[in-house]
């Protein structure tokens, strides 16, 4: 994978560029040191490494947009960083880059429980925010798998999402407001605690824009009262098909699952080696959640059953309690883990159209034999959110760059059915180059243009998300 | 006029000065400005419809209540839920999806399913140079590059006219119900609409009349889904909100759609003369504009969203926006006699500034619309 050549002309600079960055921030909140600095030189996509030039870490706002406009006067390349568990290479560093660390803003700094919003700094970690809330009884809804670390920023970047999507949507659609510093210093406020842009609507633009328009140091996000009670129920079927026309039916009934998830047979045969959830041995596994109080989760759970059994199921498993719904959720839980027992994997997050789960599972099943990899199918069903877990040997020599071809066929397929190469992860480096797959030149010069706007000397981590041969003119500027 | 996107791109691509686009020309908002009428209706029809994934994708053109009976054919809508502006504004025609999108409109549920910008999954759409472009695609998540969906919502066509758009859509509920507090003054209902909405009972609606149906307050609380459940939370929120007032159920079909309607278009300001204003806020400031409001301009105050959407009614020419100052929040002329203030408020120096930068990038000769949002 290709990234620009560091700039000469900034390494030569470096201790001018530190002592800038010293003279604003205090002396524990710049890191330089080449062995300190490794620390920062990948995200969760670890197959591509490069240390920066330096690392800062600021404490506020004021700091942020200091650090921001010394490196717009001297040129330096800045990349933003959540907590580094983009799975797309999103925090992937120059070696003439300055890594900006929000992991130190992390202050709640309102709670509003009357208009249901909590006002955070962005280095704040995703679950963290629901831990603030949840003795009043609320919850901030977006769940990525990696919520345990991630930042609301890197949420914020990516637009990420999670297992709850169908009900409770994306990040975008529980974020209220941003504090933001452009790259040449000014501090702007987009939206707050009250609904709807007042003009055009820059909130929505920002968000998922992966910290090229600008770093969110703060977020108001929406928080909701957590529901009386939720019960998942386990089916399997004996075929793909089968599955898909199942969540079909379901959704056409009118029950609204707070999550539909989805396991094909390799990945429920690696998940009971590994956590031994006392899953079937189907081709297909579902596991579908309501919420609701006791009667209300009865009642929906009756009607998917019903339909669900119009699909031929081999195997139904109904939570009646606390301990059987953390039974079923073990495994789906363990998925990756158990995957990356077996192996190193990649995983994709390409989105489908519902309708084309079975042929595209098919599909896959046949790259995999040509390839020679074996690929695990874990997903979001209700919203056609795959995640490939493709298997690969990192210390084989080849085996990763025939992963990532794999990997480059699997994506080009969901967008060949009318989905999209990323549905939550973003594009950061790794699907960087299959972007003219899904959009035309003239679609991505209208995405450019906005970088321009924004940042118009390309210096806010300027090397992903676009094909560099389309960026190159712009940077080189 | 043109029929497809491709004569729709040559159309502006040939335009020699402004264009007006115009939908369902059913919503007169934003500043008055000189164009040559762009009607875009010719681009009609539902292009793709699948219960099954939820997902909806029609030409701009097409008019709304076509895409709600077909919608409603599988027991689905838009739930958003937007409003009919032609009886506030007291326009003719017929709305159409890609005027709704154009103006991100929504209603009551805005509250607790999101707006429109919220359901918005992909659009294309025509720039100002005639170029035909898309963003975003059919499937509900997808992060694949900048997000110039959310960012067409609401940009009223100043940014490039909308050619087709994708839509999510979900199930329509089996029942509904209101719950109603009556005789709250503002600051009250206010406190009991978030206690409403800050309980596990996934209220749908809140708002707030206080001249009512009769002259007396009412508060309302909206409830859906299946008949148990709604029945069920009903009961419990009664239990939760007696503290406040008297609190009856309303559980009859056509008068708790009726109600929610009424509240959706603002109907208690139809045929009124005066200016319209709609003013969003948070929702606990809500009753504080509303006072401001009243002192000030003797007007008249709906809420909606809990209090954070303050539909108004003042004499001809009043400042609303003075009623703001030291909250956050945005007041949007909808309707007014005579063109005293910009229709769209500044969202500040820096902001406004990026806009128009948007706005030159995308529309670079100024033609789209120009002037509508400022």
């Amino acid at each position: 994978m290709e990234m620009p050549v560091p700039d000469p002309a900034i390494l030569s600079q470096k201790a001018q560029i530190v002592a800038r960055l010293r003279a604003v921030l205090p002396k524990s909140a710049v890191i330089d040191d080449e062995i300190e600095t490794r620390a920062y030189e990948c995200d969760a996509l670890t197959a591509y490494r490069c240390p920066p030039l330096a690392v800062v870490l600021p404490t506020s706002t004021a700091e942020v947009s200091a650090v921001l406009e010394i490196c717009h006067q001297l040129g330096v390349p800045v990349v933003p960083r959540g907590a580094g568990t983009s799975l797309a290479g999103g925090a992937l560093p120059t070696a003439d880059c300055v890594i900006l660390g929000v992991a130190r803003l992390n202050q709640v700094l309102e709670m509003d429980y009357d208009n249901r919003f909590i006002r955070v700094q962005s280095g704040r970690t995703n679950l963290s925010v629901t831990g603030a809330v949840e003795e009043q009884g609320f919850f901030y809804a977006p769940d990525p798998s990696s919520q345990l670390a991630c930042a609301i920023a890197g949420n914020v970047a990516m637009n990420s999402g999670g297992a709850h999507c169908l009900k409770y949507g994306v990040t975008t659609n529980n974020l209220l407001g941003v504090t933001m510093v452009l790259m040449d210093g000014r501090v702007v406020e987009i939206g707050g605690a009250h609904l709807d842009a007042a003009g055009l609507d820059l909130l929505g633009l920002i968000c998922g824009s992966e910290g090229q328009l600008g770093v969110v140091t703060e977020a108001s996000l929406r928080i909701l009262r957590q529901p009386e009670g939720a019960r998942p129920v386990l089916v399997g079927f004996e075929t793909n098909e089968a599955a898909g026309a199942c969540v079909s039916d379901i959704i056409k009934a009118g029950v609204l699952p707070v999550a539909i998830e989805f396991m094909d047979r390799p990945c429920i045969r690696a998940t009971e080696a590994f956590a031994k959830a006392g899953y079937p041995d189907v081709e297909a596994l579902l596991i579908i959640e309501v919420e609701g109080a006791d009667a209300e989760i009865d009642f929906q759970l009756g009607k998917i059953i019903e339909i669900a059994r119009k699909h031929d199921p081999t195997e139904i498993r109904e939570s009646k309690s606390a301990e059987e719904s953390a039974r079923i959720w073990a495994g789906r839980k363990a998925a990756f883990g158990a995957m990356g027992q077996i192996n190193d994997y990649m995983c994709l997050d390409g989105t489908i159209p519902v309708s084309k789960l079975p042929f595209v599972l098919t599909r896959i099943r046949e790259l995999s034999g040509q390839y020679g990899l074996d690929v695990g199918n874990v997903f979001h069903a209700g919203d056609g959110n795959m995640h490939p877990l493709i298997l690969f040997d990192a210390n084989k020599p080849g085996d990763l760059e025939k992963c990532e071809a794999m990997g480059a066929d699997i994506l080009r397929l969901c967008v060949e059915v009318g989905g999209c190469l990323t549905g939550e992860h973003g594009v950061g480096v790794e699907k960087r180059d299959l972007m003219f797959d899904q959009y035309s030149v003239d679609d991505l010069e209208a995405q450019l243009v906005v970088k321009d706007v924004f940042d118009p000397d390309w210096l806010l981590n300027p090397a992903k998300v676009f094909p560099l041969a389309a960026t190159k003119s712009r940077r080189a500027a | 006029m043109v029929t497809s996107e491709k004569e729709l791109g040559e159309a502006v691509a040939s335009a020699s000065g402004p264009m007006r686009i115009i939908g369902g020309g059913t919503r007169p908002i934003g500043n008055a400005f000189e164009g040559e009428a762009l009607p875009v209706s010719g681009l009609s029809g539902v292009t793709l419809y699948e219960p099954g994934a939820l997902t909806l994708v029609a030409k701009a053109g097409t008019p709304l209540a076509e895409v709600d009976t077909l919608l409603a054919s599988e027991g689905q809508r838009l739930a958003f839920e937007p409003m009919d502006h032609r009886g506030l504004l007291g326009s003719a025609g017929e709305p159409t999806i890609g005027g709704m999108v154009a103006a991100n409109v929504s209603g009551p549920r805005r509250v607790q399913a999101g707006a429109c910008r919220d359901f918005l999954l992909g659009v294309r759409f025509v720039d100002g140079t005639g170029r035909v472009l898309k963003n975003g695609g059919r499937v509900m998540k997808n992060v694949t590059g900048y997000d110039l969906v959310k960012l067409m919502a609401g940009s009223f066509g100043t940014l490039g006219v909308l050619s087709e758009v994708s839509l999510k859509v979900l199930p329509m509920a089996e029942t509904q119900a209101s719950v109603l507090i009556h005789g709250l003054d503002d600051f009250s209902a206010v406190r009991a609409m978030s206690a409403a909405l800050g309980s596990p009972f996934d209220v749908t609606g809140a708002a707030h009349m206080p001249g009512g149906q009769d002259g007396e307050a009412v508060t309302m609380i909206r409830l859906e889904g299946f008949e148990g459940a709604v029945a069920y939370r009903a009961q419990r929120l009664v239990g939760l909100l007696s503290g406040f007032g008297e609190v009856t159920i309303e559980d009859a079909p056509d008068q708790v759609a009726a109600r929610w309607a009424g509240t959706r278009d603002v109907t208690a300001f139809h045929g009124a003369s005066g200016d319209v204003w709609r003013i969003s806020v948070k929702p606990s400031d809500g009753p504080e504009v509303g006072a401001r409001l009243r002192a000030a301009a003797g007007a008249e105050v709906q809420y909606d969203w809990g209090g954070g959407l303050v539909w108004t009614l003042v004499a001809p020419g009043s400042d609303v926006r003075t009623a703001l100052a030291g909250l956050g929040g945005h007041a949007r002329i909808e309707r007014a006699e005579t063109a005293k203030y910009p229709a769209f408020p500044s969202q500040g120096a820096v902001l406004d500034q990026m806009s128009a930068e948007l706005r030159a990038r995308f529309d670079p000769r100024g033609i789209l619309n120009p002037g509508l949002m400022g």
